[in-house]
């Protein structure tokens, strides 16, 4: 019963839109779950990253398609910085019940006690702690060969190289120019021990059709992606929410602003959008007049031109 | 010839008001004619990188925030308001070096179609990157420039494609702001290339003038070539038919992950390679050669009543059968060839050359075995197309080869089945891919034979499958010695031929063997003596006017002159379409 009250708090569509005809979203689906059943039949230990977004909400109902009527054959993880949205956490936990999916999640316990935190450090050296390090550390505690991982190639330049099977050294390392080449849908599992891949299943889906298929299969987010006036402060071009953590400089005031977050991180490195987008179809309405990309708001990867290639080399998702 | 004012087609300053990107939710959901993958391919300064620039800008696929990223970057190189490479050259050192070194994806969508690129670097030394673009492709826009021409760079471009199975061939002429958009200059360039197609048996070559940089003809059609009629490039992208569901063909299913939730319930999970099944379509299963039907088609939501090529779906069926990964479900008429030996065509992708005493792993589908390849037939120049002798194989070179696989493969020519026709080749050692394979056909020997379950004698069509073309007659006068190289040159790239010399029978006999050679299915190739008697028609008649070649040698030279046969045999045998055909 709790379960069907939270999907409606999760789930927010009308019916103004009809889907009579959803070819390329049916051939990105076909191929998806086809990724997500040649890994799981080749893999000895796969997991699926979970990072509570609207492509992980994408990717977890394509593996409910992909082994229905069986359970989804690996567990999920999350890894948690303990920086994210509260909204988050009450969510992905819901949600893996609701999918009966296991849940693993893993935090970097001692960079934590140490006193790892974005503002401190500065967003780089957070997100190689909390983040990277953290994911890291939990493949090899885990012993998982392949983590599913639901990056996109339309996201950043440097992901649009990115192979569906992306090799990794025994250090977790990215070595983009010397990738395997990638042919058919034939993919090359083979890897020695200690070495991984991680397996992108929506590797060739953009931002519009995430949300064109949250609309049609009608998907529960987070409901921080919906529109709402929220207590923030507004610092230059970000709108950072008033949570736990962020901490505003003496000039600033908080004030009610009605936004949305339009992707998903950590609390004081995701900033929102002026929206009054509260629906999907909303959404899917201001995302085709959009004419800023969704990773804008994520303050990491602005540090440097092509900080977001240095981080995927390191082992970063 | 026009003279318009020279007038950018559109502005670089063109307001958020594009006529290309969709404009409503429901007008993104009914992308009417689905989606299109294509290639291109190109190096630094054919204008390759501008002209997807110019694509996504103008799809509004550019978002603003990585204009201005482009805008601010250390290392902007361009003279103009954006440089559109930077855009789309991804990686650190290419931006660095100016070079694409390897492929990159991109995307767009117009309120018709969503696109996927696959953009690809265009010297010798990324062959590999091209063959890797166009195997998911089904157009390849081959980017020439108006003051250049047709380079090496556009043929090898066209040949890499049209090897791996590209349907649709675009010939941008580009920078034709440099040419005054002179229709000579296009007329030459896009005629030298239809002539280059044609020799390699391309039927679908669509030449459009553009300027990238400018916006001519790329998305809108341009008022400063009205001599041009034709649709502008995005047009005529979005025109072409969609391969979804286009697979024609006979029943393939390789089973890929099988779902047993529990006792009562097994359910094999794959994607539908061509054909269509629904519950009650009678499969035959392979290696087993055991037949059933399908008794359900299972989903997350509702049950579908059918299921076409490039559907992932989950089967049950009517009887419990010894069915596992790597197996296949076929039509029971029209099986694959199985077995272990078969030609293939390699693209040789690693540092490493071919070993030809190695054993390799080998992927097909979703079945996993051993492999060698100890004989190379011949190596193809991607330069010149010629076939030259080999021992070896290096990075970026084609080869043909024989095949040998330690356990049976189910395959199709990948002329006729692009999932169940290729595979890849990887180091057991190193656990690399090493080469992308193409098969031809099989060997013909025992264990290249047709499924076992095959009781009734073979037909025309699988002899078709099996040879890759129909019977034909080549009739040869002028110089005996050319025949014999014709038929070497063809055996050896295993066509099914054999010589009909003048002194192999008698001239009364020529009627019993032209029949016979043409029911069982062979290339012959007849050269009879010129006493006169002209026999010419009568052979004419058996194998009917489309599978008879007259050929005359005047004043080419020998090779020449093979050269000139081959390329009408491989025109006809290209445009000899689908034996499946018709015969659901």
């Amino acid at each position: 019963m709790g379960i069907e009250l939270k999907m409606e708090l999760y789930t927010k569509t009308d019916d103004r839109v009809t889907s009579s005809q959803l070819d390329h979203l049916k051939m990105l689906e076909a191929e998806s779950i086809f990724i997500l059943r040649e890994a799981a039949a080749e893999f000895a230990h796969p997991v699926m990253l979970y990072s509570i977004g609207k492509d992980s909400s994408v990717m977890l109902r394509l593996a409910q398609k992909a082994f229905y009527p069986g359970k989804i054959p690996f567990p999920l993880l999350h890894v948690d910085t303990s920086y994210k949205f509260p909204e988050m956490i009450e969510f992905r936990d819901w949600y893996a019940k609701h999918v009966g999916a296991e849940l693993i999640v893993h935090k970097n316990q001692k960079a934590l006690d140490d006193g790892a935190n974005p503002y401190t450090l500065g967003t780089q050296k957070c997100c190689g702690l909390l983040k990277t390090r953290s994911l890291l550390d939990a493949l090899a505690e885990g012993g998982f060969d392949a983590a599913f991982g639901g990056a996109r190639r339309d996201e950043e330049k440097s992901r649009a190289k990115e192979r569906v099977y992306s090799f990794r050294d025994s250090l977790g390392q990215w070595d983009p120019k010397n990738q395997r080449p990638e042919l058919w849908s034939l993919y090359n599992s083979r890897h020695h021990k200690g070495e991984s891949i991680r397996v992108f299943p929506l590797s060739n889906w953009t931002e519009l059709d995430v949300w064109l298929y949250i609309h049609s299969e009608n998907i529960p987010i987070v409901p921080l992606y919906f529109a709402k006036e929220r207590e923030a402060i507004v610092r230059g071009e970000q709108i950072l929410l008033l949570q736990t953590g962020v901490r505003p400089l003496p000039s600033e005031k908080p004030q009610m602003v009605k936004c949305r977050m339009r992707s998903l991180g950590c609390v004081p490195c995701t900033g929102g959008i002026r929206s009054d987008a509260d629906t999907v179809p909303k959404i899917i309405d201001e995302m085709i007049s959009f004419r800023r990309s969704e990773r804008e708001n994520r303050v990491i990867d602005h540090d440097e031109e092509g900080s977001m290639e240095i981080k995927k080399r390191e082992g970063y998702f | 010839m026009s003279t318009a004012t020279p007038e950018p087609a559109d502005a670089l300053s063109a307001s958020a008001s594009s006529p290309t990107a969709p404009k409503s939710v429901a007008e993104a959901l009914t992308h009417t004619a689905g989606l299109l993958r294509f290639s291109t391919a190109g190096s630094v300064d054919d204008g390759k990188s501008t002209l997807i620039g110019r694509l996504l800008y103008d799809s509004q696929s550019v978002f603003e925030d990585q204009l201005a990223s482009v805008r601010s970057s250390k290392i902007n190189r361009a003279s103009g308001p954006i440089d559109f490479s930077l855009l789309t050259d991804g990686l650190r050192a290419e931006r660095e070096q100016g070079i694409t070194i390897d492929v990159a994806y991109r995307y767009f969508s117009t309120p018709r179609r969503k696109f996927i690129i696959a953009d690809t670097p265009g010297h010798e030394q990324y062959t590999r990157n091209m063959a890797t673009g166009a195997s998911t492709a089904e157009a390849a826009v081959v980017l020439m420039d108006a003051t250049k021409g047709v380079l090496r760079q556009s043929r090898r471009h066209a040949f890499i494609a049209h090897l791996l199975g590209v349907q649709h061939i675009v010939a941008a002429v580009n920078k034709m702001d440099l040419v005054g958009f002179s229709q000579e200059v296009f007329d030459r360039i896009s005629g030298e290339f239809r002539e280059f197609a044609d020799q390699l048996g391309i039927r679908n070559v669509y030449a459009v003038p553009v300027s990238a940089l400018e916006g001519d003809n790329v998305v809108r059609r341009s008022k400063r070539m009205p001599w041009f009629e034709g649709p502008a490039l995005l047009e005529h992208l979005e025109s072409i038919p969609a391969s979804a569901g286009a697979v024609s063909g006979p029943l393939r299913f390789p089973v890929q992950y099988v779902i047993r939730p529990d006792a009562s319930f097994r359910g094999f999970a794959g994607q539908l390679a061509s054909g269509e099944l629904r519950p009650g379509t009678s499969v035959m299963a392979l290696p087993s050669g055991v037949k059933t039907k399908i008794q359900s088609i299972v989903a997350f939501e509702d049950e579908p009543e059918s299921a076409g090529p490039g559907n992932s779906i989950t089967i049950t069926l009517d009887d419990e059968i010894d069915l596992s990964r790597g197996d296949m479900l076929v039509a029971e008429e029209q099986a694959p060839f199985k077995g272990t030996e078969f030609h293939a065509t390699l693209v040789w992708m690693h540092s490493e050359p071919l070993d030809p005493h190695k054993i390799y792993v080998l992927k097909h589908t979703t079945r996993t075995v051993r492999a060698r390849f100890n004989q190379i037939r011949h190596r193809v120049d991607i330069n010149t197309l010629e076939h030259v002798p080999a021992t070896k194989l290096d990075l970026n070179e084609i080869a043909a080869v024989d095949v040998k696989t330690t356990l049976p493969l189910f395959f199709d020519p990948y002329r006729l089945n692009r999932t169940t026709g290729s595979f890849i080749v990887i180091d057991p050692l190193t656990n690399a891919t090493v080469a992308a394979g193409i098969i031809d056909g099989a060997i013909d020997s025992g264990s290249g034979s047709r499924s076992a379950a095959h009781r009734k004698h073979s037909t025309r069509e699988e002899r078709i499958l099996r040879f890759g073309h129909p019977a034909a007659a080549v009739w040869l006068k002028g110089r005996p010695h050319v025949a014999e190289l014709v038929e070497r040159r063809l055996f050896d790239e295993g066509w099914q031929v054999q010589l009909a010399g003048p002194n192999d029978f008698l001239s009364h006999e020529l009627v019993t063997v032209a029949k016979a050679f043409r029911l069982s299915g062979y290339i012959t190739v007849f050269c009879p003596l010129d006493d006169g008697t002209d026999q010419k028609q009568v052979v004419r008649a058996i194998f009917g006017p489309d599978s008879f070649f007259a050929v005359r040698i005047t004043d080419d030279t020998d090779e020449e002159a093979v050269e000139r046969i081959m390329n009408v045999l491989r025109k006809w045998r290209d445009t000899y379409s689908d034996p499946y055909k018709g015969k659901s």
